[in-house]
């Protein structure tokens, strides 16, 4: 599997650690009505098969964390961006 | 009559005559021979035993599908099972002896299990061997591992080295005949880089051996100019004796070249094999087409072979398997076989065999009309299959194609697609155009030259049901054509259930040969048709793969590399023994003579408690933090808060995972407004700078700061003990440190040895009056012993993690053993730390009642009650008196030391309800080691409790 | 037919040609009492287990592909119950139980062959952590062993014990573990299931759950509607799309696992190995492949494959491990895919549907746990509430903060 990383260019999947979906935020508040979304947000999964954002870490590289568009039923790579233009691109659709 | 050299022809040298053993005795072949060619020249037909009723077995093809001529290659370390004769490249003195036979390849007692077979059919051992129970352990189950298996494998260690490659190229072609040659020069002529990879010793593929006409010469003489064109060509990489075993994700391609498997031992600093990553634009699979058996009764006998191998034989070693040889066929291409072989003044002829007779060599043929027919070898063709299974290792399936009676390769895409007999072309121009076609890269495809075809035609037909002697299907594994019908009866009627009933396609070719005949008699078993039984699923390896290769030079000394800290020479020189801590090589104790590691501990722990100690730290995770920002940060990152801490200060933290469990600790100083440098464990090191990058990036990209891990810029050294200050004094600049300038946990940037600049933290692990110094990494191993100069007048000693992890013992200081990934705040007795006043990671999950019930273990200190016993590691703790059971499982100790201080072992443990239970006495249960004995709960710090002596 | 050393000759003398099929190939029935889905090593052993032990009637098990065709199929065949935390100990033992007269009890030679199971050590620091799991086992009446390195050694002297990069400093042992038929755990199971009535239905893939006012009432499969009063998902691997269909979200990721096999050998190995400074483990199964696996590639995956670098990643274990592997050949690999729980332990629980019951999140560890997972199950689907073993494996635990984290990773299913 290759990822084109966008600071590094493409580079072979083992240069990168991955952490799952991207999808949910972390809840911004810390009171106990918050607990449910806490909840969710640390455990619960849509485990997707086909598209899925994923955080991975460049590890082996620039040492940034990126989303990753990738399809887990075919592990086909679309797309990695910064984790940063992830989250504004996700806010903006908000 | 068995096998013999022809006398003209071939491509073997003559000249270069090669002496070889096989079963001890002594043989000889030419260059240019394989151990299979020369073997059948020597008249040696019989190479193996087959798995399960050892039948006498000779060699079937001429490639890496062979499922029958595996021998044991070379000897001692070296030696190699399971080693496809067809492909092992003659050289002199090589040494082989087959297998899964006893006493001998010729008699071979295994083989009184065939006087069974008709109990030992498919599954049989599914039925029975279940009583008694106990028989099967000892009795059963020893004899069937004994009877099974292949070669026997060396416990040598292998002598050789391996090697490991990346390539990239915009194509790659996988095979070398008409189709890929015409593939290759096309992308080569376009000016792309260009791979072109063969399992074969020579590039040519079946322009080797078949009598081919192109551009108006012979197939080898047009093929041997295209290599050497393609030789020539900066842009081109030829690979031959390489495989490409598989095919993974973003078009990578899996390979292994056999580099010096052609000589008895690789030349010094050659490696044997190296394997290789070739990251390809496009890849083109001219890969060839594997010949089918057709599935009669003695298709295994030793002489049988497949019609393409048998003029491949002819044709290119100049070996003939036999004088009078009956050719089986359903297709055009026996015709071929025929043809060659009469042209080398062979006896051959068409037959419809029914039965072979023979037993180690063919002596006859009964044919369908009833006759018997002298002959001593027999070519059989049922037909093609196209090698498809590399571009099936991705999940696609073969499609069925009637008119060639082969599945054919999938459409998987434009960056691999299949050329030539590989895509079911099976017509020579067509091969060439089609190669030319799928290597042209840009520009006009590649004209084709002209050559003489032949057309391909084929009437199918799988089994002869009127056999009367068995009928394999797979031959290595000893499946006839009656397991399957049998396995259909049984309910096992899936192609997938079918195969592991009666383990078809499992054995060491894979189903090269027999799979597509499985799925046709499996086909007419259950009234479907070809293509809805399908295929089984193709995977890695194309053909197998040693381990070697593939862990290349990974193993041994280099298995993963070593770090070692900046002091490491310093510890040699002061006699450290080092222990592996992760990567890291750390000095554990200094032995003085004839000490052993707790003597040499326990004096370095009593020196240090009473003088000072040096010990090396640097393999601390130390991350920079700066911004504007850095107090929010790490706020953000640590439970207790760290933004009010003054310049100059160090503080502890303690760091929660989002799952409210601890992270890691360690001490984190500032030392200006926007800067903080924080230390981590040494385990956790690289986890906790990636949750930094992850914490800021992820969650909190507003924050104004940067960090850096700066471990290895750093050499960190703990001097500690009641002489601390004093020998620091020595070497520091300016003002003799202080309870003022430098009181306790203070964090100053300072000069020492006139002007070298470092860090000084006035922390303390071991909870003596100590001092953390950090200096620049190259410094450290002079500043270290000049520190060890300055404390000559106090004894200093240095000491180590064992001494270390004592002190830390005796102090109660949390460390690996309570840091377990499962254990909280409140368990470490750090509780306290949590704000309540800002968000943190982890702070909401740790609120969760599990997380905060009474019951959860928490870290207590625990002494034996009797002074002499000695704790463990490991041991639970019980309630005194009651019954080890799980119920009554209350805890275990995490840590013990031996204290030289108070004279008894210590330890620091996780108990149920643990702070409410200082004072009881508790049951020590250790029935690994049968040690059991009571001891006391305390609390964690046994020594200085009060910690007086950070302050003398 | 009862399977017998007898019965199988009596059928030589008739060539082979009367064997009653193991399973009949049953076509769905309209309704059902209980449907299991997935048959696979846990929904037949759950079957089996309702209609043997509980005395449940009308069962169906629908499988998607072909019987077994899931993990059952594609797994690395070790049994062990050397677990260290006492949520997981007792099921596992339970399960180890199981295996010991598994074969009697359905009358299918599964091989279960118990020839130990060893995991090294290297460091005093994993030593002492086997200490406390072999203490926790033996307080809980599992066998287990610590062993020094010249016990080792004496046990298996081909091992890297001369050039290390990390020195093996012994073991712990557990001589109960050891490896199992895999196929055939599925196939006995099915027969057993089959000869007690259980519709054993292949090729009937469920693409929808019918649930009314809060309560399961039946499935949409590919062969049309099922209804069933009770409804059991045992999909591990795509538990998180079956549970979907009930609108259930689950902590659970689905991940790739690979395992190898080598060439066939003469005996190399007698037991189970773990290396203990690397991802890899081995035994040697009765045909004579190496069996071996390591890690799980890292990224989500439903894709039943893997890629080169774990690949590497586990033979450079293994080579350091036993250096004479160098010369072994492995012949093929394979992926599976796994459901990775937040803390690395099953669920076997009811679910907020009234009538449907989870199996799910086995991580790696499914095939040592299929009779136990079966039986437990059974016994939950059955009467409603769980059997002890299996307390610990509620869905709430991770909302009330009672995980059962073995390896102490946290909420990274990636880790466990």
């Amino acid at each position: 599997m290759l990822i084109t990383c966008p600071h590094c260019g493409t580079r072979p999947v083992e240069e990168f650690i991955f952490n799952g979906d991207a999808a949910p935020s972390r809840p911004r508040k810390v009171d106990s009505d918050s607990a449910g979304q806490w909840f969710e947000y640390v455990y619960l999964r849509d485990n997707p098969k086909g598209w899925m954002d994923e955080y991975a870490h460049h590890s082996g590289g620039c040492r940034q964390w990126l989303v990753v568009t990738r399809n887990t039923g075919t592990h086909e790579v679309k797309a990695a961006v910064a984790v940063g233009d992830y989250v504004r691109g996700k806010a903006k659709l908000k | 009559m068995t096998g013999f050299r022809l006398d003209r022809g071939g491509l073997i040298d003559r000249t270069q005559k090669l002496d070889f053993s096989f079963d001890g005795a002594s043989h000889s072949g030419f260059a240019g021979d394989t151990l299979a060619s020369a073997l059948i020249a020597s008249g040696r037909q019989l190479m193996g035993r087959s798995f399960k009723y050892h039948r006498p077995r000779g060699v079937i093809t001429a490639g890496a599908a062979e499922p029958n001529a595996l021998v044991e290659l070379r000897q001692g370390g070296r030696k190699e099972a399971n080693t496809r004769a067809t492909m092992i490249e003659l050289y002199d003195g090589l040494v082989a002896q087959s297998q899964n036979r006893w006493p001998s390849l010729d008699f071979d007692m295994g083989a009184i299990t065939s006087l069974a077979s008709s109990i030992f059919v498919a599954g049989f051992y599914y039925k029975t061997f279940m009583w008694p129970k106990s028989f099967w352990e000892k009795i059963y189950e020893p004899l069937i591992r004994k009877a099974a298996g292949l070669g026997t494998a060396s416990q040598e260690a292998d002598p050789d080295r391996y090697e490991k490659a990346y390539s990239h190229c915009e194509l790659l072609v996988i095979g070398s005949g008409p189709a890929g040659l015409m593939a290759a020069l096309a992308g080569a002529r376009s000016g792309v880089r260009v791979i072109l990879a063969d399992e074969g010793a020579r590039l040519g593929g079946s322009l080797l051996f078949e009598n081919e006409e192109i551009a108006g010469q012979s197939g080898f003489d047009w093929a041997q100019a295209v290599i050497a064109e393609l030789a020539s060509m900066s842009n081109v990489t030829l690979m031959p004796r390489t495989t490409i075993f598989g095919w993974f994700d973003g078009n990578v391609f899996g390979a292994v070249e056999r580099v010096a498997d052609h000589v008895a031992i690789p030349p010094h600093n050659i490696p044997r094999q190296r394997y290789w990553r070739i990251f390809a634009g496009k890849a083109v699979l001219a890969a060839g087409a594997e010949e089918r058996p057709i599935v009669f009764g003695g298709n295994d006998v030793p002489g049988v072979m497949t019609a393409s191998a048998m003029r491949h034989y002819a044709n290119r070693y100049a070996v003939a398997a036999g004088q009078n040889i009956a050719v089986f066929t359903n297709n055009t291409s026996g015709q071929r076989t025929i043809r060659d072989l009469q042209s080398h003044g062979l006896n051959a002829f068409a037959a419809n065999i029914v039965d072979v007779k023979g037993r180690k060599g063919v002596e006859a043929a009964v044919l369908s009309d009833g006759s018997r027919v002298h002959c001593d070898a027999v070519a059989m063709s049922g037909g093609w299959s196209p090698i498809v299974s590399l571009m099936c290792h991705r999940g696609a399936r073969p499609v069925w194609n009637d008119t060639l009676s082969a599945f054919l390769p999938p459409d998987v895409g434009p960056q691999f697609v299949a050329a030539g007999s590989a895509a079911g072309k099976f017509v020579l121009s067509d091969c060439l155009a089609d190669g030319a076609a799928k290597g042209t890269l840009k520009g006009k495809v590649l004209a084709t030259p002209k050559c003489r075809d032949e057309t391909f035609e084929i009437t199918p037909m799988w089994w002869v049901k009127q056999s009367k002697g068995k009928a394999f299907v797979d031959y290595q594994n000893d499946a006839t054509a009656k397991d399957l019908p049998l396995a259909a009866r049984e309910g096992y009627n899936h192609i997938e259930l079918a195969k592991r009933y009666t383990t078809t396609g499992m054995a060491t070719d894979q189903g090269k040969l027999g799979n597509v005949n499985a799925i046709a008699i499996l086909a007419e078993a259950t009234g479907k048709s070809i293509p809805e039984i399908g295929t089984t699923t193709f995977r890695p390896f194309y053909t197998p793969v040693s381990f070697g290769a593939l862990a290349g030079p990974f193993c041994g000394q280099h298995f993963q590399p070593v770090r070692k800290t900046p002091l490491h020479e310093w510890a040699e020189e002061q006699g450290a023994v080092f222990v592996e801590t992760g990567l890291w090589m750390r000095s554990a104790w200094f032995p003085q003579q004839g000490e052993d590691w707790l003597a040499s501990a326990s004096r370095e722990v009593l020196a240090t408690r009473s003088g000072v100690g040096l010990c090396d730290v640097s393999t601390l995770g130390k991350i920079d933090v700066q911004g504007k920002d850095a107090g929010r940060f790490l706020d953000i990152l640590y439970c207790n808060t760290f933004s009010t801490l003054a310049v100059g200060k160090a503080r502890y933290g303690l760091m929660l995972r989002e799952d409210g469990i601890v992270m890691d600790d360690g001490t984190t100083s500032r030392l200006a407004d926007d800067h903080f440098v924080m230390t981590t464990t040494t385990a956790n090191a690289a986890k906790v700078m990636s949750h930094l990058e992850f914490v800021h990036q992820a969650h909190f990209p507003e924050l104004d700061v940067t960090y850096t891990s700066v471990t290895e810029q750093w050499a960190q050294m703990a001097i500690a003990g009641p002489r601390a200050r004093e020998t620091l004094n020595k070497i520091i600049d300016g003002a003799a440190l202080d309870d003022v300038n430098t009181p306790y946990m203070a964090a100053r940037e300072v000069t020492i040895l006139g002007g070298m600049s470092a860090r000084l933290f006035r922390i303390s692990f071991s909870g003596e009056h100590a001092y953390e110094l950090a200096v620049p990494a190259d410094f450290g191993g002079g500043v270290a012993r000049a520190i060890m100069q300055a404390g000559a007048a106090f004894r200093i000693v240095p000491y180590g993690v064992e001494a270390l992890s004592i002190m830390r013992v005796e102090k109660g200081h949390v460390a690996g053993g309570e840091l377990n990934g499962t254990t909280t705040a409140g368990d470490l007795g750090l509780g306290k730390m949590m704000s309540t006043k800002k968000d943190y990671i982890g702070r909401m999950m740790a609120g969760r009642g599990g997380l905060v019930d009474p019951q959860r273990q928490c870290v207590v200190g625990i002494r034996p009650l009797d002074k002499k016993d000695k704790l463990r590691s490991g041991s639970h703790l019980l309630t005194r008196g009651a019954k080890p059971s799980l119920a009554n499982d209350q805890g275990y100790i995490t840590s013990v030391a031996w204290s030289p201080m108070l004279k008894i072992w210590l330890g620091l443990a996780l108990l149920s309800h643990g702070r409410t239970r200082i004072g009881e006495v508790v049951q020590v249960y250790d029935g690994l080691r049968n040690q059991h004995m009571l001891a006391e709960i305390c609390k964690p710090a046994h020594f200085d409790p009060e910690n007086a002596r950070l302050h003398v | 037919m009862k399977y017998s050393v007898f019965s199988l000759l009596k059928n030589a003398f008739s060539a082979h040609q009367n064997w009653a099929p193991a399973w009949r190939d049953a076509a769905p029935k309209p309704a059902y009492d209980v449907i299991i889905v997935g048959g696979g090593g846990h929904g037949l052993a759950t079957a089996y287990y309702l209609a043997k032990e509980f005395g449940v009637k009308n069962i169906a098990v629908l499988e998607k592909g072909w019987l077994g065709s899931g993990n059952i199929g594609r797994n690395t065949t070790i049994i062990r119950s050397n677990y260290l935390l006492p949520g997981n100990n007792p099921f596992y033992e339970l399960s180890m139980k199981l295996w010991e007269g598994l074969e009697q009890d359905f009358n299918f030679n599964a091989m279960v062959s118990q020839r130990g199971v060893l995991n090294l050590c290297h460091t005093d620091a994993q030593r002492d952590a086997f200490a406390r799991r072999g203490n926790g086992m033996r307080i809980d009446g599992v066998d287990a062993e610590l062993l020094d390195v010249h016990a080792v050694r004496e046990m298996y002297p081909f091992f890297d014990y001369e050039n290390p990069r990390f020195p093996i400093k012994g073991g712990l042992l557990q001589r109960r573990g050891g490896t199992v038929r895999h196929d055939a755990v599925a196939w006995g199971y099915a027969r057993g299931a089959d000869l007690r009535g259980v519709d054993i239905i292949q090729h009937c893939e469920v693409t929808g759950i019918d649930v009314v006012s809060g309560k399961v009432v039946g499935v949409q499969t590919s062969r049309g509607p099922i209804k069933c009063k009770k409804l059991g998902l045992a999909t591990a691997g795509n538990s998180s799309e079956t549970a979907a269909m009930a609108g259930l979200k689950l902590p659970i990721e689905s991940h790739v696992l690979q395992a190898f096999v080598s060439e066939g050998l003469k005996p190399f190995i007698d037991g189970v190995v773990t290396f203990g400074a690397g991802h890899f483990y081995v035994s040697q199964s009765d045909k004579g492949g190496l069996v071996f696996g390591g890690d799980i590639d890292g990224y989500n995956s439903y894709a039943r494959r893997g890629n080169l670098p774990m690949v590497e990643h586990v033979v450079e274990a293994g080579v350091a491990m036993i250096p004479s592997l160098a010369r072994v050949r492995v012949l093929r690999s394979w992926g599976g895919i796994m459901d990775m729980s937040m803390d690395g332990s099953p669920i076997i629980d009811k679910t907020s549907v009234h009538g449907l019951y989870l199996n799910a999140g086995w991580c790696y560890g499914g095939f040592k746990a299929t009779p136990a997972s079966g039986f437990c199950f059974a016994h939950l689907m059955a009467k409603d509430e769980p059997k002890d073993e299996a307390a610990a494996y509620r869905m709430d635990r991770f909302e009330r903060g009672y995980m059962i984290d073995e390896k102490g990773q946290g909420a990274t299913p990636n880790l466990h």
